[in-house]
C-alpha cells in the first residue's frame, strides 16, 4: 500500500494577532506548523502502512522553510517526503494549487510508484477554504471521501476501503475502491509519540525537492497570474470596541443588565 | 488557465440543496441573496439541483423568488455523492452558462462545489460573508474571513464563468418573493452501476440538527459552564428570552453537546441581537462566529478573559450563579 499525504505548512492561526493601526496580521513570532488536519492525514496513512505494510510519501508545497514540516513528517513515519517550491507557485490560489500538487504528485509516482490512498487534511487553518484536496480528487479522477471520521475497513485484496465521513448531523459510512483521496477530520486518531525508530530514519532521509525544473508542471497553469481568482483588497474587520464592565451585587448586575437590553427586546416583540 | 468567453454566461444561479425531501435553508437564504445580484447585474435569479424526486421543489423555490428552475431527475441521484452530482451539475453549467453560482457553504456545498469548480476550471470562493457587484466590471465581489477571521479578504474571478462562490449559512435572510417559475428538465443519463461510490449506511448523530442562525437571542456556554448538566442553565435562558442556546468546541469535545451546536470557526457562524457568553474564553475561532452579533454579554470568573474584548457589557462573574439569576429575573419581566 502506497499513500500520498498532501500537507501544508501554516502559520498556528491562534497565534496570529491583529495590528489594527496598519491593518495587517502580525506574524513574527509565531512557530510554523504543519496544518492540524494534515497531521491526522499522515497518522492515518502511516497507520495503515503499519497495518498493511508498504510505504507512505508526503508532498509539501510552499517556501524552501517547509521542509522543517516534512521533517516532522519523517519523524510521524512517512518514508518519502518532497518539497514542491518554485517562484512560479506564488500567489496559486485553490484552483492553481491543486494543479501544482497534482502535476507535482506525478513526480512522485514516477519515483515510488503508483498510489493507492490519497490523503489530505480537511482544510488548512489559515485559508479554511477546504477545496485543495477535493480538487485534487477531481484531477486524478478518483472517488473523493470528505471529512472522515473513521476507517473502517481496508481490503487491499479486493482494492476498497469502507470510511465514516461526518454529515450534518450525522455519519454515513461509505465503501470506495482505491485509489481514492481522503479528507481527515481531528477525531479520526490519536498522533501517536514518535517511535525511536522513526526518528532515526527521519535524521537520515533527505527531503527531495521539486519545481519547474525537473518536473512537467506547466508554468502557465499556476502562480498569481493564472489564478482564477484574485484578491481585490484584504482588511482587518473593524475591531469591536471593548464594551462596558457591569458591577455590583448580583441583583445589581442582573438588573443594569436588563435595562440596557430592554429596548432590544422591545424591539424584537419580546417584552 | 483557460480564458473563457464570459460574455456568453447570464444569470445567477442558486443550487438547492436538499436532503430527505427538505430543502437546506440556508439553499433559501441564497436565492434572496441572488435576486438582490441579478437586479445589480440585470439578469435572473434561477435555482438549481439534481435528485431523485426534485420537482417537487419549484413552489418553494418559486415563493423564494427563482424565476427558472433547472433539474435533473434519475433515481441513481438519490442521495448524495460527489462523483455523480458532481457530473450532472457540471453538464447543466455546461449547456446553460450562468454567469455566477452560489453553493451553501454546508458539509455537502463545500464537498460538491470544491469538485465543479476544478471540472469547469474556475475559480470557487469558499466561505463567504459578503457578496455585491463591482458597479464599474459587474464582476462578483466576495468577502471571505481567513485566518481563524482575523484578515477578510475581497475576492474576485475576472475571466472565468461562472463565478463560484460556497457562502455560510445564516449569513443573508431567506425573505419571500414569490414567483412561478419556469420549470426546465434535463435528462441525464447515469446509472447505478456506473457509480463506485457506495452508501453503506447513514446514521444520525446526537439530536437534531440546529440551524442556530434562526434565532435572534443565543446563549452560549463554554468549558466554564463545569458540567453537562449546567447546560440546562442556558437552555433554562433561552427558554425565557425566546432564543436558543449553544456552546464553544471544547463543550462539543467534552462530550456534553452535539457538533450541531457549536459556535465558531468550525462550527456556525451566528449574527444574532443578543449573544450572552458563559463561561467562555473567546479564543479566536469562537470569536470568529459570533462577533458580528448585535449585543455581546459575557459572564466569565477571569477578568482578563479575552471574552471582555468583544463584549459590549462584561460581567466578572461566576455563570452558574449569573445565568439562574438572570433566568429568574427576566422571567418576571418577560412572562406576562
Ligand atoms: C482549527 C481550530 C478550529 C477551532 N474551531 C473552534 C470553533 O469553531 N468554536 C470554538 O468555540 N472553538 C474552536 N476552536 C477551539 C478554540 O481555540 C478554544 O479552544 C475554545 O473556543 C475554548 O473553549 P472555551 O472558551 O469554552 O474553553 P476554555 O478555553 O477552557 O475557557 C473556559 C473559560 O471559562 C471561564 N470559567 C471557568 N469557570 C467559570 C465559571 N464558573 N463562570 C464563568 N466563567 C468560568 C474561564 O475563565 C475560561 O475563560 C478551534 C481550534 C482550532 C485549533
Amino acid at each position: 500500500m502506497h499513500s500520498l499525504v498532501f500537507i501544508k505548512q501554516v502559520p498556528d492561526a491562534a497565534q496570529v494577532r491583529v495590528d489594527y493601526e496598519t491593518g495587517t496580521l502580525i506574524r513574527e513570532g509565531v512557530p510554523a506548523i504543519i496544518n492540524p488536519f494534515d497531521t491526522h492525514a499522515i497518522e492515518a496513512a502511516v497507520q495503515i502502512k503499519d497495518k498493511f505494510g508498504g510505504s507512505v510519501s508526503v508532498l509539501c508545497m510552499g517556501p524552501p522553510m517547509a521542509d522543517e514540516a516534512l521533517k516532522k513528517a519523517l519523524a510521524m513515519g512517512a518514508d518519502n517526503v518532497f518539497l514542491l517550491s518554485d517562484r512560479v507557485f506564488a500567489g496559486s490560489d485553490t484552483l492553481a494549487t491543486s494543479y501544482a500538487l497534482w502535476a507535482g504528485a506525478q513526480k512522485v509516482i514516477q519515483e515510488v510508484g503508483p498510489v493507492d490512498i490519497f490523503w489530505a487534511g480537511k482544510q488548512a487553518i489559515d485559508g479554511d477554504t477546504a477545496q485543495t484536496g477535493p480538487g485534487i480528487a477531481t484531477r486524478f479522477d478518483v472517488p473523493l471521501v470528505t471529512y472522515a471520521v473513521d476507517i473502517k475497513e481496508v481490503d487491499p485484496q479486493a482494492r476498497k476501503m469502507k470510511i465514516v465521513r461526518l454529515l450534518e448531523g450525522g455519519t454515513e459510512t461509505v465503501e470506495v475502491p482505491m485509489p481514492c483521496l481522503i479528507t481527515t477530520e481531528e477525531t479520526l486518531n490519536h498522533i501517536r509519540f514518535a517511535p525511536l525508530p522513526y526518528l532515526i530514519k527521519a535524521a537520515r532521509t533527505p527531503v527531495v525537492l521539486l519545481n519547474s525544473s525537473n518536473t512537467t508542471i506547466d508554468a502557465s497553469q499556476c502562480g498569481l497570474k493564472n489564478s482564477p481568482t484574485k484578491v481585490k483588497k484584504a482588511f482587518t474587520p473593524p475591531k469591536r470596541e471593548r464594551g462596558e464592565m457591569i458591577e455590583g451585587s448580583l441583583d445589581e448586575i442582573v438588573n443594569t443588565v436588563y435595562a440596557k437590553i430592554e429596548p432590544m427586546l422591545k424591539q424584537l416583540g419580546k417584552v | 488557465m483557460i480564458k473563457q468567453d464570459i460574455t456568453q454566461y447570464k444569470n445567477v444561479w442558486v443550487f438547492i440543496e436538499h436532503n430527505e425531501g427538505k430543502i437546506e435553508r440556508v439553499s433559501l437564504e441564497l436565492l434572496s441573496k441572488g435576486a438582490e445580484l441579478a437586479k445589480d447585474l440585470g439578469c435572473e435569479v434561477c435555482a438549481f439541483t439534481v435528485g431523485d424526486k426534485v420537482e417537487q421543489f419549484a413552489k418553494e423555490v418559486g415563493e423564494y423568488g427563482a424565476k427558472k428552475f433547472y433539474i435533473i431527475e434519475n433515481s441513481a441521484l438519490k442521495e448524495y455523492r460527489t462523483e455523480p452530482w458532481r457530473d450532472a451539475i457540471v453538464y447543466l453549467i455546461d449547456k446553460y452558462k450562468p454567469e455566477v453560482a452560489l453553493v451553501g457553504a454546508t458539509t455537502l456545498g463545500r464537498d460538491l462545489a470544491g469538485t465543479v469548480a476544478t471540472k469547469l476550471s474556475t475559480g470557487l470562493t469558499a466561505d463567504t460573508t459578503a457578496l455585491d457587484i463591482d458597479p464599474s466590471t459587474k464582476n462578483l465581489l466576495m468577502t471571505r474571513p481567513t485566518f481563524g477571521g482575523n484578515l477578510m479578504a475581497t475576492i474576485f474571478c475576472p475571466d472565468n464563468r461562472p463565478q463560484m462562490s460556497t457562502v455560510r449559512p445564516g449569513v443573508f435572510k431567506a425573505v419571500k418573493n414569490p414567483t412561478k417559475p419556469e420549470i426546465i428538465k434535463e435528462k441525464y443519463d447515469i446509472t447505478e452501476d456506473k457509480i463506485v461510490k457506495k452508501i453503506i449506511e447513514k446514521v444520525q448523530t446526537g439530536e437534531e440538527k440546529v440551524n442556530l442562525s434562526f434565532y435572534e437571542v443565543i446563549v452560549a456556554g463554554g468549558k466554564g459552564m463545569g458540567k453537562k448538566e449546567n447546560l440546562k442553565l442556558l437552555e433554562d435562558l433561552a427558554n425565557v428570552l425566546g432564543g436558543t442556546w449553544a456552546v464553544s468546541r471544547k463543550v462539543v469535545q467534552a462530550g456534553w453537546a452535539p457538533q450541531s451546536r457549536q459556535v465558531g470557526q468550525t462550527g456556525q457562524t451566528v449574527h444574532p441581537k443578543i449573544y450572552i457568553a458563559a463561561g467562555i474564553s473567546g479564543a479566536v475561532q469562537h470569536v470568529a462566529g459570533m462577533k458580528s452579533s448585535d449585543i455581546i454579554i459575557a459572564i466569565n470568573t477571569d477578568p482578563e478573559a479575552p471574552i471582555f474584548e468583544v463584549a459590549t457589557y462584561g460581567i466578572v462573574g461566576d455563570c452558574l450563579q449569573v445565568l439562574p439569576k438572570m433566568t429568574e429575573m427576566f422571567k418576571q419581566k418577560l412572562v406576562k
